[in-house]
C-alpha cells in the first residue's frame, strides 16, 4: 500500500485500484474542532480538483478537494454522527471516502510523506 | 495558511498570547488570539463551566469628561437613545450611537464613575474597528465645556464564567459587591483598576480595565488559578452567539435601527416617548408601526452550520427572504445557530423557515434571542 499527500492537505492511502482519502493531521490541526462533515454520495463521479466533501470547525468551512479522478465507492458515515473524530485520528480511522481511481498514473503527481512534511515546513 | 500578523497593533498581552501558544491572526487592525492550544470548544465550554479570561484590550475605552454629570449626559443624549442623565453613579449601560437616519454608527458601553470625585465623567467602551469612526462622531459635536480623552495606554480584559466572582475575590474582595452592570475603582493585588460586573458571554463576570503596565501581571495572576483558562476570539463569537448578543457590523451595522436589530432594551421609557434623538422619526415610526425587517434567532435541524452571508428562504420558495448575519456551532448546544433579519411578519418565535447551505435548504425555526439562558449576577435588594 502506498501513501501519497496532496498540497491541499489530503491523503491517500491506495490498494489496488482504489484511494482512500482523507485530510493531514496538519490540516485538521489548522481547522479545530471539527463539527460537521458532509461526503460525497456513492457513485459519484468525480474528477481531480473537484469539491468531494465539506468539513466545518467552529469557525468555518472548508472543502476537502479530490486530487484524482474516479468514483466514489464508500463514504466513512462514522464521521457524520462523530465529526470529532477528525481532530482525534485524521490519518486513520477518520479517513472521509473511498475512490476508485480512473487514472492511477496521476498519483504521480502528488507527494511522498517525506516531501508532504518538507513543503508543511515551507508553510 | 499562516496569517500575516506584521504591522498589527499589538495589545500589552501580546506576548502572553504567543507565550500561552495562542494562535495569532488579524483582527480589527490588532493581532489577536482565535484560540490558544485548548482549541475553540473547550475554549467556550470552560467558560461556560469554570471561568474565561479574555484580552479585549483591541477595544476603545474613552471617557467624556464635562463639569458635571447632567451636563454631560445630557451631551451624550443626543448621540444615543437611552437614558443617561438618570443612570446613577457606579452604574453602566448598553447604548447605540445613531446616524441620522437611526442606523447604528456603533454599540457601546457607557458607565457612570462611582466615585463621586469623578462627577462629571461618563466612560466608553467601543468596538475596536469603530473606534476613529465613533471618536471623530463624538468630537465633531463636543460643545465648550466637555472633552473626549481617549486612552491607549489601558489594556482590557474579561473575566467570564460561574466562577469569575470566585477568582476574582481573591485579587479585588471589591468585586464582590458589585451587581450586574454596575462599575467601580478598585485595587486588584495592589494594582489600580476600574472593574464593571458585565460581559459579553452571557455568564457572569467582569471586565477589567488596567494599566498597560500592569496588564500582564493581572492576566497571570488570574490564569495560575487552575479554574481559569485563557480564551480567545473563536470562543468569545461563538459564546455571543449563544448568549443571542450582537457583533457589530455583522448583526448590526449603518443601516439597521435598534428596532430592526431588537436591542430596543438600550432605549428607556423617557427617550421612547420623546424620540428625541438622530433618526428619532424613523425609530419612533418603527415603534409605533414595527419596522419592515428584524434580527430573528434561528435554531437550525442536523448539523450543518449556515454562515453570514446564507439566505434565507421560506420553506419551498426560491427566494431569499433575508439573509443570516452570523452563525456557526453552538458547542453548549451542540448544534447550529444562527441570527439574520427577515421581514418582520416572519419574526415570530416558531416560525419555520429554511437556510440556504451549498445550494440546499436547511429547515431552520426561529427561536428566542438567546440560546443558552444568560446567568447575570443580580445583587439581592
Amino acid at each position: 500500500m502506498s501513501t501519497y499527500f496532496s498540497e491541499d492537505h489530503e491523503w491517500l492511502k491506495v490498494e489496488g485500484d482504489v484511494a482512500t482519502v482523507g485530510i493531514t493531521d496538519y490540516a485538521q490541526a489548522q481547522l479545530g474542532d471539527v463539527v460537521f462533515v458532509e461526503l460525497p454520495e456513492n457513485g459519484k463521479t468525480l474528477s481531480k480538483g473537484d469539491e468531494a466533501a465539506v468539513v466545518e470547525s467552529v469557525k468555518a468551512a472548508s472543502e476537502v478537494y479530490v486530487p484524482v479522478d474516479g468514483e466514489v465507492v464508500e463514504g466513512n458515515e462514522a464521521l457524520v454522527e462523530e465529526p470529532g473524530k477528525v481532530n482525534e485520528d485524521p490519518e486513520n480511522s477518520a479517513w472521509f471516502f473511498k475512490i476508485k481511481l480512473s487514472d492511477k498514473g496521476q498519483l504521480e503527481g502528488l507527494m511522498d510523506e517525506a516531501a508532504y512534511k518538507a513543503y508543511v515546513e515551507t508553510l | 495558511m499562516v496569517e500575516q500578523t506584521t504591522d498589527l497593533l499589538k495589545t500589552p498581552l501580546y506576548d502572553l498570547h504567543v507565550e500561552l501558544g495562542g494562535k495569532m491572526v488579524p483582527f480589527a487592525g490588532y493581532a489577536m488570539p482565535v484560540q490558544y492550544p485548548l482549541g475553540i470548544m473547550k475554549e467556550h465550554l470552560h467558560t461556560r463551566d469554570a471561568a474565561g479570561l479574555f484580552d479585549v484590550s483591541h477595544m476603545g475605552q474613552a471617557a467624556l469628561k464635562g463639569p458635571d454629570h447632567d451636563t454631560v449626559a445630557t451631551f451624550l443624549e443626543t448621540l444615543v437613545p437611552s437614558n443617561i442623565k438618570e443612570l446613577k453613579a457606579g452604574k453602566q449601560r448598553y447604548t447605540v450611537l445613531l446616524n441620522g437616519e437611526g442606523g447604528i454608527i456603533d454599540d457601546l458601553m457607557v458607565s457612570r464613575p462611582a466615585e463621586p470625585s469623578r462627577e462629571g465623567e461618563l466612560l466608553l467602551v467601543v468596538n475596536a474597528a469603530r473606534k476613529s469612526v465613533d471618536y471623530d462622531v463624538i468630537r465633531a459635536r463636543l460643545p465648550e465645556g466637555i472633552s473626549l480623552e481617549t486612552y491607549e495606554d489601558k489594556a482590557l480584559l474579561a473575566l467570564q464564567g460561574p466562577k469569575a466572582a470566585e477568582v476574582m475575590a481573591l485579587h479585588a474582595p471589591e468585586a464582590a459587591e458589585l451587581g450586574f452592570m454596575s462599575v467601580a475603582s478598585m485595587e486588584f493585588d495592589g494594582v489600580a483598576v476600574h472593574v464593571s460586573r458585565s460581559g459579553y458571554t452571557g455568564e457572569d463576570g467582569y471586565e477589567i480595565s488596567v494599566p498597560a503596565g500592569a496588564a500582564e501581571a493581572v492576566a497571570k495572576a488570574l490564569l495560575a488559578d487552575e479554574r481559569v483558562e485563557a480564551i480567545g476570539l473563536g470562543a468569545r463569537d461563538s459564546l455571543r452567539l449563544e448568549a443571542g448578543l450582537c457583533l457589530y457590523g455583522h448583526d448590526i451595522d449603518e443601516t439597521t435601527s435598534p428596532v430592526e436589530g431588537d436591542i430596543t432594551f438600550c432605549m428607556q421609557k423617557r427617550r421612547k416617548e420623546a424620540g428625541d434623538f438622530p433618526g428619532g422619526e424613523r425609530i419612533l415610526k418603527e415603534l409605533a408601526q414595527g419596522p419592515k425587517r428584524k434580527r430573528v434567532a434561528l435554531k437550525i435541524d442536523g448539523r450543518a452550520p449556515a454562515r453570514e452571508g446564507a439566505e434565507i428562504r421560506v420553506p419551498g420558495a426560491d427566494k431569499a427572504i433575508g439573509i443570516v448575519t452570523s452563525g456557526g456551532f453552538a458547542p453548549t448546544l451542540g448544534a447550529p445557530i444562527a441570527m439574520g433579519y427577515v421581514p418582520t411578519e416572519f419574526s415570530e418565535v416558531g416560525t419555520e423557515l429554511a437556510l440556504v447551505v451549498r445550494g440546499r435548504e436547511l429547515p431552520a425555526t426561529v427561536t428566542t434571542t438567546t440560546f443558552v439562558p444568560q446567568r447575570y449576577y443580580r445583587k439581592p435588594k
